[in-house]
């Protein structure tokens, strides 16, 4: 296990061709907790989630996600999960196979039962061997919980969360919330307010241009 | 987590599994393989009119044979990153594994292509083209061998440079050719050798310097590729 974590922002900034998207962003959260992440379109957010993630390089500021644990790993692939409308499955392969590449990627071994496991609980199994390129968007909206759940991550970053999902989808999602809540970190990022039901700690992205 | 893990296996397995999603992505969907091979046969059919009853020199034809490898490779080997930037899985890759693992792993699925690529291209030009005749053979599976591991170096790292371009299609042979050039100077000089029978030996300086164009390129290309990948 990863023990207690802890997710720090100081002074984050990014700019786009010399336009502030956002700027002395700071944020602190630990395991069990919540932080949201907020703002109008355009404001950011997304950007933030990915640096979040490490796909993005801030433009200033620093980001750490540190744990009391000594043997805690350095490289944040194998640490965070992330769930977004702009993250895309690899649609000529199955939700098996996508699970499968995604741990591989990640340099973790596949446990095929603890995949079935997962699949079953985002209601996916039955159609587990089919291209993803055929389900609809809801389904592969709840693909990529499973994908982002796989290596169990203590760090669970949900952009629009509940975007696409049916009332069974929504279900899905809370309980994942709530779990992830019990031993690790999530960020939620919505203007939705009635997409998350608790929150620690808040970025609200308009009051940071 | 998933159990202790030590840095090198953990890339390694990035590093295969990487190469395996493209190689059955290609087994699957035929996309690079298809235009290759398309291009391989369009090519070496237009040369065949051209040339018609008339022969060509050995140092025409050992430079038509790598006109024919070259524009393949630089039609086909982009695939790998142009793919993930219009399916929009960069971010996808970006986000599960390393920038060392994608470019390792890209590398090697390129390698594969651009070897089977030029043994299909080799094989039909020679069965094709009246007057190819290679006579020291040893130095043509060196050179084929070298050239498509240069090839696939240089390939590969322009690719994820030209991905996020609006225009893929036509800036890659053009960005392409000034960097291949070394490659292809000597991949044609070794061939024109090779077909006029000389010594092993003789194609020494071609060898050594298609080695260090690739070690130059695969070193220098993994040491930048971080910076081309993630912003």
């Amino acid at each position: 296990m990863n023990g207690r974590v802890r997710l720090v922002g100081e002074g984050l900034r990014k700019e786009y061709d010399r336009r502030t998207v956002f700027r002395g962003v700071e944020f602190s959260v630990s395991s069990g907790e919540t932080l949201l992440i907020t703002g109008r379109n355009g404001s950011g957010k997304s950007t933030l989630v990915k640096i979040i993630c490490g796909v993005l390089t801030p433009g200033g500021g620093t980001l750490s996600l540190t744990s009391d644990q000594d043997d805690f790993p350095r490289d944040e692939r194998g640490l965070i999960g992330l769930v977004s409308p702009y993250l895309q499955m690899f649609e000529e392969f199955s939700a098996v196979e996508n699970l499968s590449i995604a741990m591989g990627m990640r340099g973790l071994r596949f446990d095929p039962r603890a995949a079935d496991a997962l699949l079953e609980r985002v209601a996916i199994f039955p159609r587990r061997h089919d291209p993803v390129r055929t389900y609809s968007s809801g389904m592969k909206q709840r693909v990529k919980y499973a994908f982002a759940l796989i290596h169990t991550p203590p760090v669970l970053v949900l952009d629009e969360p509940m975007s696409n999902l049916d009332g069974e989808g929504v279900a899905i999602v809370r309980t994942v919330m709530a779990e992830q809540r019990g031993h690790g970190i999530l960020v939620v990022a919505t203007n939705d307010l009635s997409d998350i039901d608790a929150h620690e700690r808040r970025v609200d992205l308009n009051e940071r241009r | 987590m998933n159990g202790a893990r030590t840095p090198l296996r953990s890339f390694l397995r990035s590093v295969g599994s990487v190469f395996f999603k493209d190689w059955r992505s290609e087994l699957r969907t035929r996309y690079a393989v298809s235009a290759l091979l398309m291009f391989v046969v369009t090519t070496i059919s237009i040369i065949l009119f051209s040339l018609g009853s008339e022969g060509a020199s050995p140092d025409a034809l050992s430079g038509m044979l790598w006109v024919v490898v070259f524009f393949a490779a630089m039609s086909g080997l982009s695939r790998t990153f142009v793919m993930e930037e219009e399916r929009g899985t960069t971010l996808t890759l970006q986000l599960l594994a390393p920038p060392g693992a994608v470019f390792f792993g890209k590398l090697l699925f390129n390698l594969v292509l651009v070897t089977g690529l030029n043994a299909v291209t080799v094989l039909l030009y020679a069965a094709f083209i009246n007057g190819f005749v290679i006579r020291t053979m040893s130095i043509f599976v060196v050179t084929v061998i070298l050239g498509s591991m240069g090839f696939a170096a240089a390939a590969t790292v322009i690719a994820a440079i030209i991905a996020r371009a609006n225009t893929k299609g036509t800036l890659y042979p053009v960005l392409s050719f000034p960097i291949v050039l070394p490659l292809l100077l000597s991949v044609i000089e070794a061939t024109r050798k090779a077909s006029e029978g000389a010594f092993f030996g003789e194609a020494a300086g071609e060898f050594q310097l298609l080695i260090s164009y690739t070690v130059v390129v695969v070193v220098a290309s993994s040491m930048l590729f971080e910076y081309i990948w993630k912003d």
